[in-house]
């Protein structure tokens, strides 16, 4: 079964027979027109052979009866209007897949190996786009997967099947995150078959270099699938870069039955390629040059991602985004941020403070949260405990603020705990070693470890009944 | 594949995404419906220029090549509507997704599928005229009990009247089944079946219409009791990602007490589809007992399904919103997200390269927004019967920013503004409705409801309530400054009364078993338990007893705990509760008259 309906079985990127035609009316940034085309589909593939043999991808963006508007994937530099043929292939742009022939592998941003070994020919040929799955096909997500991250698990739980992004800025630790859960992430109940997709789009040699060495180093390496797009690579190819990884993952995950863990970064140069080519098509922009429809296009990366009704596999997304200013509002994050189940703030401030992972728990979520935890999941108190530490968190963020113009001295004796809370969150609770995976009742003794420091009257958010079962009695030694 | 078109057939002349040109145009018309290319993609004919229809396609057009046919449908985009909708999920364009799932697999592929409504299975109709009758549009000629809770009448189309030639028996039929035979004034036999075919961008007439004044109840406290809701009214809640949109439009399809509830997914998750899909069937409608999905339709436009299709997602809901109106239902309609359908409004608009007004959205955008809201209302049917639709939209701003078109537009539109507020949703205190920000048209419409429910005082408690939030956010212009501690205890009072009020009322989870629904009554109590509490501290704020005295009371818990221990709406559990608050108040301003006592200097 192919995703569109076809079964070409042994269709790679190599010669096929289609249209082809000789040169070029017009070339502009990214795009090409070519004039006097016949039989030709819109959204199809395309072969271009620059005059001095090199062959580029391309794929067809608008078709008149005439004409065809050409994205070409490798730029444009150096094609000549005359000696340029342009070749259609009669389809979209497709992924062969098979779990023998992808894991363990490394491609290019368009799905061509680059790790030496051959193109994969046994498996399907897949439309690179996907399809949408039907929402009564979905299996709801609420599997616990303990990344061993206390922020992450205690205040923000990821379940299998979920989209939750890291919001970065640059030169924060996002990518030590990113490996961390990679290396970390397990479900409570079972061990089981997983892969790792990892997509690079824009990003630095060394940065995919340190990605595949992590793996390498905690031994998933022949688990793992790269997709690099570096960011010496065109621009262009961001834009199927993601697209071919989630090919793969959805394959491995829906055929294949594994478990599929995908990163994808960086999401803002992946929509900043995409704000080249609209600018270079003359469209209109909405919001900082980006296209009116980079939601829509963004869901359709995102949306990749989940369990399905009768089949075993799961397509899990951690994409990383760097914020452009850090801004929250900017429309990469602000439109992410309204697609995936969730989202988690990487902070300056907390960096500054050298508190690692500088998980700003306020502005993140996980929407996916309630469903994967509580009794039978994690723990009964799950869902209060967390709830009181945000409660408690974002008041004594205000006491802070209270503090910087009164002083801390001239605080009331409830606020100073407050104050005194704040700290030792941050050092304790959100701080923790790159290496230090810690069990989620390890996460949920401890935070109630920090708010017991209050008078119970401020405890509105847990129960009498808890705070007797867990607050007094685990860790009654460690109370001054 | 490519036979000899004939001669008088439109044939695609460009495609760039959803947007494709045909001609010649004059063998089209406007808004109809046509079929592309030869995997007959279903689109739609949004204009027609020189001689070349522009169509909005509402599947994904890859492949599709120039010079394919483009068949007109001679008719413009419709839904049917008869029995089969409850219960029921659609796409934009009313394709049942679970027959989709049989045909294609686990994933949406295109093309040309089954109808909306099926034709095979059976229906239990119950006739309730004569032949002979004179029937005109809406006329209610029988009824099918759809599911336990819906009985699903079945009426004249608005466009047929006349006498009744023949009718069938009560038994079992399907929907191709014609059950009636109509002789119309020009002597023309109009047969009639369980459904009909309407236009989703007309509005399907009715008699009358009238102000809304009984409120929709929907158990979550800041709405009922400060933001009401009318049957028959529009509400907006606008916020930015993650402030609970889509959470309190789910709270509200399962306790707003509607008949009917459309729920239109548009342009947002799939999994929030799926979880509606796998809640509502389990949970039980509070007034029928019944499963919630008995009296629900689902419309779900993912975010990753065509675009256009999401444009017309909108109006294939608020059309079967209008047809269980005209049944005498009161329906309520949750649009998740308006914005989405704004933008995909953008983005073909785009693609005809129409003159972008604000932020790139064409300059009908207030217009649409408007027209789509005028749908709502409450109404005289035409059989006579009274029945409503009550719009809510959720809005999703960019940057969470109010002041952007589609906010600032809609805010014309509605009646009632449900303001999330980002800083509250982040404390996890929710709903995280902003109560200074919010509003509503209709608490005087709906407070003749509530006085003959619990008398004179809903209306008083709710002000004094109202107050007292105002006078806090005054005050805390001056705590973030200088501490609560530097306010003195007059003031304080108001602060802590304030707590009470945000804590124990406001703040109400949509995860916890008990506080997920909240009965009108028990909502009155709670209010007036808290609201008595605070009355009392001013007793002791007057007898210089030191605040913090009165707030350590042990009733202060048992208020703290109300809304999760008690379950019911009776008074007397709150009878009790106001009882200890003034035995204790009183045994606490007695023992500060005692002249040994350290407080009373
Ligand atoms: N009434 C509520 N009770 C408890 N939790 C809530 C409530 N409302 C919202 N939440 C929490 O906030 C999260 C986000 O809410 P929701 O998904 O409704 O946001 P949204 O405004 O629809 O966001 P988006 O625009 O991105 O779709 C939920 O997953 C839930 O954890
Ligand atoms: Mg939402």
């Amino acid at each position: 079964m192919s995703l569109q309906g076809k079964t070409d079985m042994n269709t790679t990127t190599v010669t096929a027979p289609g249209p082809e035609f000789m040169g070029l009316d017009k070339i502009q940034g990214p795009l090409v027109v070519i004039q006097g085309i016949k039989d030709v589909g819109y959204g199809e593939r395309v072969e271009i052979v620059t005059s001095s043999g090199e062959t580029r991808q391309g794929r067809v963006l608008a078709i008149s009866r005439e004409a065809a508007v050409i994205e070409v994937f490798h730029g444009t530099s150096g094609l000549d209007q005359e000696k340029t043929r342009v070749r259609f292939l009669g389809r979209p742009f497709e992924m062969v897949v098979s779990k023998e022939e992808v894991l363990g592998r490394i491609f290019n941003g368009l799905g061509a190996p680059i790790d030496g070994g051959p193109p994969p020919f046994q498996g399907q040929a897949r439309n690179v786009n996907g399809l949408p799955i039907n929402p009564v096909a979905r299996a709801y997500p609420e599997d616990f997967i303990q990344t061993g991250i206390s922020t992450i698990d205690g205040m923000n739980t990821l379940v299998r099947g979920q989209k939750l992004p890291i919001f970065s800025g640059s030169g924060l630790p996002h990518n030590d995150l990113a490996m961390q859960i990679v290396r970390q992430a397990r479900l409570l109940t079972e061990e089981s078959n997983f892969a790792v997709i990892f997509a690079a789009m824009g990003v630095r040699h060394e940065e995919a270099e340190a990605f595949r060495k992590s793996f390498e180093e905690s031994g998933v390496l022949n688990n793992v699938a790269m997709f690099l797009n570096l960011a010496d690579d065109p621009a262009v190819e961001r834009l199927i870069a993601p697209r071919v990884a989630l090919t793969a993952a959805e394959y491995l995950a829906f055929e294949e039955g594994l478990h599929v863990l995908v990163i994808l970064t960086d999401m803002t140069n992946y929509c900043e390629a995409l704000r080249e080519v609209a600018t270079s098509k003359g469209e209109v922009p909405s919001r900082k040059g980006y296209p009116g429809y980079l939601y829509s296009d963004l869901a359709s990366i995102y949306e990749r991602a989940g369990r399905i009704h009768g089949r075993k596999g799961s397509v899990t997304q951690i994409p990383i985004l760097t914020m452009p200013d850090d801004d929250i509002t900017h429309p990469i994050p602000d439109l992410t941020g309204y697609i995936t189940e969730g989202q988690i703030v990487l902070d300056r401030t907390l960096f500054r403070k050298g508190i690692y992972p500088p998980v700003n728990v306020l502005p993140s979520l996980s929407r996916l949260m309630s469903d994967g935890i509580g009794e039978g999941k994690t723990r009964e108190d799950h869902k209060n405990i967390s709830s009181q530490l945000y409660a408690a968190y974002s008041k004594a963020k205000q006491v802070e603020r209270l503090a910087s113009i009164i002083g801390e001295e001239d605080l009331s004796v409830t606020d100073k705990k407050y104050f005194e809370f704040s700290k030792r969150f941050e050092q304790e609770f959100v701080n923790q070693g790159r290496d230090e995976n810690r069990s989620i009742f390890d996460t949920l003794d401890l935070g109630w470890e920090l708010v017991m420091t209050f008078p119970e009257s401020e405890l509105v958010r847990v129960t009498p009944e808890e705070i007797e079962k867990y607050g007094k009695t685990s860790h009654s030694g460690n109370q001054e | 594949m490519k036979q000899n078109p004939k001669r008088e057939t439109p044939l695609v002349s460009f495609v760039s995404g959803p947007v494709v040109k045909a001609s010649p145009g004059h063998l089209l018309s406007m808004n109809e419906m046509v079929e592309v290319g030869a995997q007959r993609l279903v689109g739609e004919v949004i204009g027609l220029e020189g001689d070349t229809a522009t169509i909005q396609v509402y599947e994904d057009t890859t492949g599709l090549k120039p010079g394919t046919e483009v068949l007109g449908q001679k008719m413009p985009l419709f839904v049917e509507l008869g029995p089969g909708l409850i219960g029921q999920i659609f796409d934009g364009i009313q394709r049942p997704l679970d027959v989709l799932k049989e045909r294609w697999g686990d994933f949406i592929k295109r093309g040309k599928t089954s109808f909306a409504l099926s034709r095979e299975k059976v229906w239990r109709f119950e006739p309730k005229i004569q032949p002979g009758s004179l029937v005109t549009a809406g006329t209610i000629l029988g009824q099918v009990r759809e599911t336990e809770a819906v009985t699903h009448k079945i009426l004249v189309p608005p466009n047929v009247s006349g006498e009744v030639k023949r009718i069938v028996p009560p038994g079992n039929y399907t929907l191709e089944e014609v059950i009636a035979e109509v002789e119309t004034q020009s002597g023309l036999v109009v047969p009639l079946r369980m459904f009909h075919k309407w236009p989703v961008r007309m509005p399907r007439p009715y008699r009358k219409r009238f102000m809304p004044t009984v409120p929709l109840l929907t158990g979550q406290r800041v709405i009922d009791t400060f933001f009401p809701l009318a049957k028959g009214g529009t509400a907006a809640i606008p916020g930015g990602f993650g402030t609970g949109k889509t959470v309190t439009q789910h709270q509200l399809s399962k306790w707003a007490d509607a008949d009917i509830i459309i729920y239109i997914g548009c342009g947002e998750r799939g999994n929030e589809m799926t979880g509606v899909l796998t809640d509502f069937p389990r949970l039980l409608d509070p007034r029928t007992q019944r499963p919630l999905i008995e009296r629900t339709v689902l419309i779900a436009n993912t975010s990753d399904m065509p675009v256009a299709a999401r444009e017309a997602s909108i109006y294939t809901g608020i059309t079967m919103a209008e047809y269980f109106r005209d049944q005498g239902y009161d329906v309520a309609l949750m649009a998740d997200s308006t914005s989405r359908w704004a933008e995909a409004l953008r983005e073909i608009s785009g693609r005809l390269e129409e003159m972008p007004a604000e932020e790139g959205f064409p300059a009908y955008l207030a217009s649409r927004l408007a027209a789509f809201y005028e749908r709502s209302g409450r109404v005289q049917t035409l059989s006579d019967e009274m029945g409503s639709v009550s719009i809510i939209g959720a809005v999703s701003p960019p940057g969470g920013d109010f002041s952007e078109p589609v906010t600032m537009h809609t805010k014309r539109f509605v009646q009632c503004f449900w303001a999330l507020d980002k800083e509250l949703a982040s404390a996890r205190y929710f709903p995280a409705i902003n109560y200074l920000e919010s509003y509503s048209a209709y608490v005087s419409a709906v407070s003749d409801w509530w006085t003959e429910k619990t008398g004179p005082e809903w209306q008083e408690l709710r002000e004094r309530a109202v107050q007292i939030l105002q006078e806090d956010a005054k005050l805390q212009n001056i705590v973030k400054l200088l501490g609560e501690e530097a306010l003195p205890d007059d003031q304080r009072r108001i602060i802590e009364g304030a707590k009470l009020i945000k804590n124990d009322f406001l703040q109400q989870s949509a995860f916890d078993p008990v506080d997920t629904y909240c009965q009108p009554l028990k909502q009155f109590y709670l209010l007036k338990t808290i609201m008595h509490f605070i009355k009392r501290l001013h007793d002791i704020v007057s007898a210089r007893i030191p605040l913090f005295r009165a707030m350590e009371l042990p009733v202060v818990e048992k208020i703290h705990r109300a809304k999760y221990t008690i379950k019911g709406e009776e008074p007397e559990p709150f009878l009790e509760i106001m009882t200890e608050i003034d035995q204790q108040m009183d045994a606490l301003l007695e023992r500060s008259r005692e002249p040994t006592h350290e407080s009373s200097r």
